[in-house]
């Protein structure tokens, strides 16, 4: 298992709960700069659910447990001091935000991290630079820079888009959340050619997904299963190929026994 | 800690930036109403006979008619005898001549709300006629505009040195009785605003009026009277502020529109009158009467309205579409914060064939507010052809503020098409917390999403004011979520 970065993230026996039921159930999890995580499991388990609450999502309470995020208290800081500090969400669905401009909100959101970051507001042809570069490199059509965040993109132009935003912030650590649901295999590619060329020694990502298929691309260095709000079982790559031949309830069986 | 629900509803706690009152020694009429009010009104102003008896016809019909209880607002009864009706900056001389006449502390209010009268209106180009209370104080570029043959120029002026137009086109469009607000306004009117531009002439600049009330227990009374003769276009702007009081003012005004054949007629408001403070105590009635009318054939009337402020908003920018193809235009953002109560909307009256009209309204509701829309498209018997279309949408922000839409549409003619699309959505958490993860503040991500939802209006605004409009939204809103 490769490791030996830093500590990036660290959970420790998180539980939380959604309208009064609980779908985090004490979830301990270590994630060094380097390393990429997949995170898999059933309808229900939580994946979602720690991927927002990694985040801030208000309306996940956490009930118990702690996080550090880069050294800092995570549960403390707000959602936005979170994502500035380099703590990135890629939406399972991306939200439409009508009559504003795509571009616009991600320089507002690079120039905020920038300030926090006590660095200048970055210069708008240096931007636009810079952002068409990476829509090409995301094998993105020019229109999107015109276009309304996510207004009217179909389901694989949104996460496309997620992508792009992500390789714009280059955030210490990428949480995807089902970054791969609705794709073509196409666009699984360039999705995958996307995180692939943030992956360094001092970055992290986390990988939500029910497939299999998506790891063939980006290759985990640790696969976790969860279910029940619970990690049952952590394991190399070969643990996504093993679930895909035998499903969750061997995960589930294996457990018990 | 993650940013609670009702943190979304504190976001809105707003400054009002134009509250101050300037200390300025003022001309002014005893609170009350009666005939001998009216008279003086138009003694104080050396109006022709013609006028003083319209005015008193108004006043009598306005005896005879009832505050409407229709609108979606609720307040406390007016005392009409509680009001004064005439109020205006002492001058040295009845009125001042040029800028370097007027009271330099009228001048330095005009500043402190972003119009110096001297240099703001030669750099933007912009012609300014400026109301303080119930007096014009100043217009600018009256000799450029005149060059061109437009006349621009305060109400009273228009009466000694155009009597004959106005005694033409006053009434014509919003006839004195036509509502208790109006009859009410044609009989105390104190002043306002004038343009005529003439056949084939397109105004060369921007004109723009800026309405400010001062002085404590005054209503103000302003007309507005613009004619845009055969092929001539306009494009015309409005600005109102108030000084925060805790009693309430009321403001009731009319606007005439009159657009011959092939003429064009923009006219833009931002208002941005006192609305109250957080409580509802104070504020602005905002009672006025606006409506144009396309007497030609394709004549084209524009209006385009940002409302943030007032504590009631009762308005209804109407076009009456009687010239063959001519075509009525309505985009408005109203915005409703804390306790204020916005009831506005349009009416389009198709008379003429192939008419048509847009509507596009947005309304923003937040805190205590009620927003509504009240729009009624009329399509006479005689409107072959016609066709309008109609979109209203709502944003609210927080759980405890009201949208409310009410369309009207009386079609009686089965050519004409009538559309329309209504939505209404709540600022989304989704978008709000989309904007945060990306690392954006909550205030920059509600103007955003804000002004995303505004969009489509705010491009129909003059350039400039559209930056204005755009800020005001900012203020209006801040504090509103985070």
């Amino acid at each position: 298992m490769a490791s030996g970065g830093s500590i990036l993230l660290k959970i420790e026996n998180l539980s939380a709960r959604v309208a009064g039921k609980d779908i985090l159930n004490g979830i301990d999890l270590q994630i060094n700069a380097g390393e990429v995580h997949a995170i898999m499991g059933p309808n229900g388990s939580g994946k979602s659910t720690l991927a927002q609450v990694l985040a801030g999502r208000e309306d996940y309470e956490v009930t118990g447990g702690r996080i550090t995020f880069a050294g800092a208290d995570l549960l403390a800081m707000k959602p936005e001091d979170r994502a500035r500090a380099g703590l990135f969400l890629g939406f399972q669905y991306p939200v439409e935000i009508p009559g504003v401009n795509n571009v616009y909100l991600l320089k507002a959101a690079l120039n905020a991290k920038r300030k926090a970051a006590g660095q200048p507001e970055v210069d708008a042809y240096e931007f636009l630079a810079l952002i068409k570069q990476k829509m090409k490199f995301m094998e993105m059509s020019e229109a999107f820079l015109t276009r309304g965040v996510n207004e009217g993109f179909s389901g694989g132009e949104k996460k496309r888009n997620e992508i792009l935003q992500m390789l714009v912030l280059e955030p210490k650590l990428a949480i995807l959340d089902e970054t791969d649901s609705g794709l073509d295999i196409d666009a699984l590619k360039i999705v995958s050619k996307g995180v692939n060329s943030l992956r360094d020694a001092n970055r992290a990502v986390v990988l939500v997904t029910h497939y299999q298929r998506l790891l063939d691309y980006i290759v985990p260095d640790q696969v976790h299963v969860l279910s029940g709000g619970r990690i049952l079982k952590s394991g190399d790559k070969s643990l996504a190929l093993e679930l895909e031949k035998r499903g969750y309830d061997w995960v589930k069986a294996s457990r018990v026994a | 800690m993650a940013s609670k629900p009702s943190d979304v509803e504190a976001l809105i706690g707003q400054k009002y930036r134009h509250g101050f009152v300037t200390d300025i020694e003022s001309d002014s009429l005893p609170p009350g109403l009666d005939e001998t009010v009216v008279a003086a009104i138009s003694r104080k102003k050396n109006e022709p006979q013609f006028l003083l008896d319209w005015r008193l016809k108004a006043f009598r019909h306005w005896q005879t008619m009832h505050e409407p209880t229709w609108a979606h607002v609720h307040y406390k009864p007016i005392d009409y005898q509680d009001i004064s009706y005439y109020s205006a900056p002492r001058a040295p001389v009845d009125a001042p001549k040029s800028l370097d006449e007027v009271d330099p502390k009228l001048l330095a209010t005009y500043a402190k709300l972003g119009i110096p009268l001297h240099e703001r209106a030669r750099l933007a180009g912009v012609a300014v006629d400026a109301v303080f209370d119930s007096v014009s104080v100043a217009t600018t570029f009256k000799d450029k505009l005149a060059k061109a043959g437009v006349i621009f120029c305060s109400f009273s002026d228009a009466v000694h040195n155009h009597p004959a137009l106005i005694e033409q086109y006053l009434g014509t469009v919003v006839p004195a009785g036509d509502n208790f607000f109006a009859a009410l306004n044609s009989a105390v009117f104190s002043d306002g605003s004038f343009v005529y531009v003439p056949r084939g002439v397109r105004c060369p600049m921007e004109l723009s009026t800026y309405f400010r009330i001062n002085a404590a227990k005054t209503g103000q009374f302003e007309r507005t009277l613009i004619i845009a003769a055969e092929g001539a276009t306009v494009s015309y702007l409005e600005g109102c502020t108030a000084p925060m009081r805790d009693e309430n003012q009321l403001h009731a005004a009319v606007v005439e529109l009159v657009a011959l054949d092939d003429a064009t007629i923009k006219y833009s408001t931002v208002q941005n009158w006192y609305p109250g403070d957080e409580n509802g105590i104070g504020g602005i009635y905002n009672f006025v009467t606006k409506r144009g009318e396309c007497r030609g054939r394709n004549a084209k009337i524009s209006w385009t309205q940002v409302e943030t402020g007032s504590a009631i908003t009762w308005k209804y920018p109407s076009c009456v579409l009687k010239g063959e193809g001519s075509v009525g235009e309505f985009y408005s953002v109203a915005v409703a914060n804390h306790h204020q109560q916005a009831d506005t909307g349009t009416k389009m009256i198709h008379v003429g064939r192939n008419t048509k009209s847009t509507i596009v309204s947005k309304g923003i509701s937040a805190g205590h507010a009620e927003n509504t829309y009240r729009g009624q498209v009329k399509i006479l018997p005689s409107a072959d052809g016609a066709r309008n279309f109609t979109q209203c949408d709502s944003l609210l922000m927080g759980g405890r503020c009201a949208a409310h839409t009410f369309p009207y549409m009386e079609v009686k003619n089965a050519t004409a098409t009538v559309e329309h699309e209504a939505s209404t959505s709540k600022i989304g958490e989704d978008q709000l917390f989309y904007c945060l993860q990306r690392g954006i503040s909550a205030e920059d991500a509600v103007n955003m999403i804000v002004s995303g939802f505004c969009k489509v209006v705010f491009k129909e605004l003059p350039m400039e004011f559209a930056v204005e409009a755009q800020n005001l939204l900012s203020v209006s809103l801040e504090g509103s979520v985070g």
